[in-house]
């Protein structure tokens, strides 16, 4: 059952008269991780914010769970996480993941319980009461992924989570985060710069290429689950990857050098 | 606990070698080069008098004190709700801004007799106007800047989980105006006594702290109009400190409270 139906969408900025989508079919099936990946300009976050509403298509349609997208961001069907955290200073770890709670009108007590089980997930129990500036920037980032997570939604965005985390905080929140999608089984859109992560941690990739912003193909990940640390080290692993970096070359002839740089 | 207290001592210790060393110098001058009094009295003739006319000088500070609070609150919280309905009412508040910042711009000492005509010249109704009117602005145009600092992906969460505008304002725009809001109260406080002791200096009732300062002045009875000062000064800084607890006890989060 298809999640997430994206037909026939362009995405017009007024400012600049710049065409950031254009003409955009995709669909996403239950349960899936997918990642958008493409260089900057390519609209890959763009894509994922007229998937969660946040932004509305200039022509097409978005439907999610079978209801427009701006019905199912009324209804939480979202949970989101940015590059920046976006957790509020004046709120504890606890609070900040209670937030959406609160705003769905949760009592104290089922609040409390699904906090801490929360914490479990992303394994910060013991940080309840601490401030989010106490907190390195990888704990920040599980933090905002378990406020994502809190109330269930049927749709996880991610918009570059880890794309400000060292490589190293990088690649064991990847390990964390694999686990938990396969923990709740929700339907997670990733967006990244990152070719490796990408292909490490999804189950199909949406590779893109810029002005306009379109999608230069599709990239099934047949890595079996649970993918681990030699995950990596697998030969395929490489095919998929080179596979990734062939498509975003071939779309991609008049990138800038340092667009280059920042795709890998 | 003993740290706590060192702390504390470390850190009013170094204004109060100041303090003492200003007054120490100032007397110290005076004997030096025989400043006549009527020009700057004596610290210690200072404190004489306000020792002496204790009984007159805080009675009348109490009630000078009650007009500037009042000022104080009733400013503050017309600047606190013109902020908020700027910051909502974009058009709205862009057409009414240059307004407040000209009604801003026009001097509180020309402001003051004509305040005092309005409401009554022994009335406090009449100081509460003028501590008011100086009040408002810091307040207002603080509130809008921190309720409008808000950053763009704050909202975008926000409205991922189909936040309204109160819940927004509630949660995210308000806690990130406090600090903002404080900042602005603090300054509002000590500006609060200035605008009533300005106002009383246009005419006021007998017993206010302004009037008395005046009249002391004008019979050449300067250490008491000093310590008449004197009075004003700690009741603004009682003010500002109440502003500054108040402050710690809410915005517990701001970069300042973190070391503590």
């Amino acid at each position: 059952m298809s999640v997430v139906t994206i037909a026939g969408v362009t995405k017009t900025f007024k400012s600049g008269n710049v065409t950031a989508l254009e003409n955009i079919d995709l669909e996403l099936e239950a349960g899936e991780f997918v990642s958008l990946i493409g260089p900057s300009g390519c609209g890959k976050s763009t894509l994922l914010r007229l998937i969660g509403d946040l932004v509305e298509p200039t022509a097409g349609r978005v439907t999610v769970n079978g209801k427009t997208a701006h019905q199912a961001r009324l209804d939480r069907d979202y949970g989101v996480v940015f590059q920046d955290s976006v957790l509020f200073d004046w709120r504890t770890v606890s609070k900040n993941i209670a937030l959406p709670l609160e705003l769905l009108g949760w009592d104290r007590d089922r609040r409390r319980e699904r906090v801490r089980k929360m914490l479990e997930l992303v394994e910060l129990t013991g940080f309840e009461n601490h401030h989010p500036w106490q907190l390195s920037g990888g704990m920040q980032q599980r933090v905002s992924i378990a406020r994502a997570l809190s109330f269930e939604p049927a749709l996880l965005l991610m918009d570059e989570p880890f794309g400000a985390l060292d490589e190293m905080t990088r690649e064991r929140l990847n390990l964390e985060l694999l686990a938990i999608w396969q923990q709740l089984r929700s339907t997670v859109v990733f967006v990244t710069h990152s070719i490796s992560e990408a292909v490490f941690l999804s189950s199909r990739v949406v590779v893109m290429s810029p002005r306009p912003g379109r999608i230069a193909g599709l990239v099934p990940i047949d890595l079996a689950y649970p993918r681990t640390v030699e995950t990596r080290e697998d030969p395929h692993f490489f095919e998929l990857v080179t596979q990734v970096r062939e498509l975003l070359r071939l779309r991609g002839e008049h990138l800038l050098p340092e667009e280059e740089a920042v795709v890998r | 606990m003993t740290v706590r207290v060192a702390r504390q001592l470390a850190e009013w210790l170094p204004p109060l070698v100041v303090l003492v060393g200003v007054l120490a110098i100032w007397q110290g001058a005076i004997v030096a080069f025989h400043i006549q009094q009527f020009l700057l009295p004596k610290p210690t003739a200072i404190a004489q008098a306000f020792w002496h006319e204790r009984h007159t000088l805080w009675p009348a500070g109490w009630y000078t004190f009650k007009e500037a609070l009042g000022g104080f609150f009733g400013g503050s919280l017309l600047g606190f709700a013109f902020a908020v309905f700027a910051a909502r009412f974009r058009a709205a508040g862009s057409a009414l801004l240059p307004i407040a910042i000209a009604a801003n711009a026009v001097p509180i000492i020309a402001f003051a007799p004509i305040a005092n005509i309005w409401f009554d010249p022994l009335s406090p109704r009449s100081k509460m106007a003028i501590a008011g009117v100086l009040c408002f602005f810091p307040v207002m145009v603080n509130t809008l800047r921190g309720l409008t600092s808000v950053r763009p992906p704050q909202l975008e969460l926000m409205r991922s989980y189909a936040a309204g505008e109160i819940e927004i304002f509630r949660r995210v725009r308000l806690p990130t105006a406090l600090p903002y809001i404080f900042t602005a109260l603090k300054v509002a406080s000590v500006l609060s006594m200035i605008g009533a002791i300005v106002g009383e200096y246009f005419g006021g009732a007998f017993n206010a702290l302004g009037v008395l300062i005046n009249s002391d002045a004008q019979i050449f009875d300067f250490t008491t109009a000093w310590a008449g000062i004197a009075v004003a000064s700690l009741l603004g800084i009682a003010l500002y400190l109440a502003v500054s607890l108040t402050e710690r006890a809410v915005v517990r989060w701001a970069p300042e409270a973190r070391d503590s």
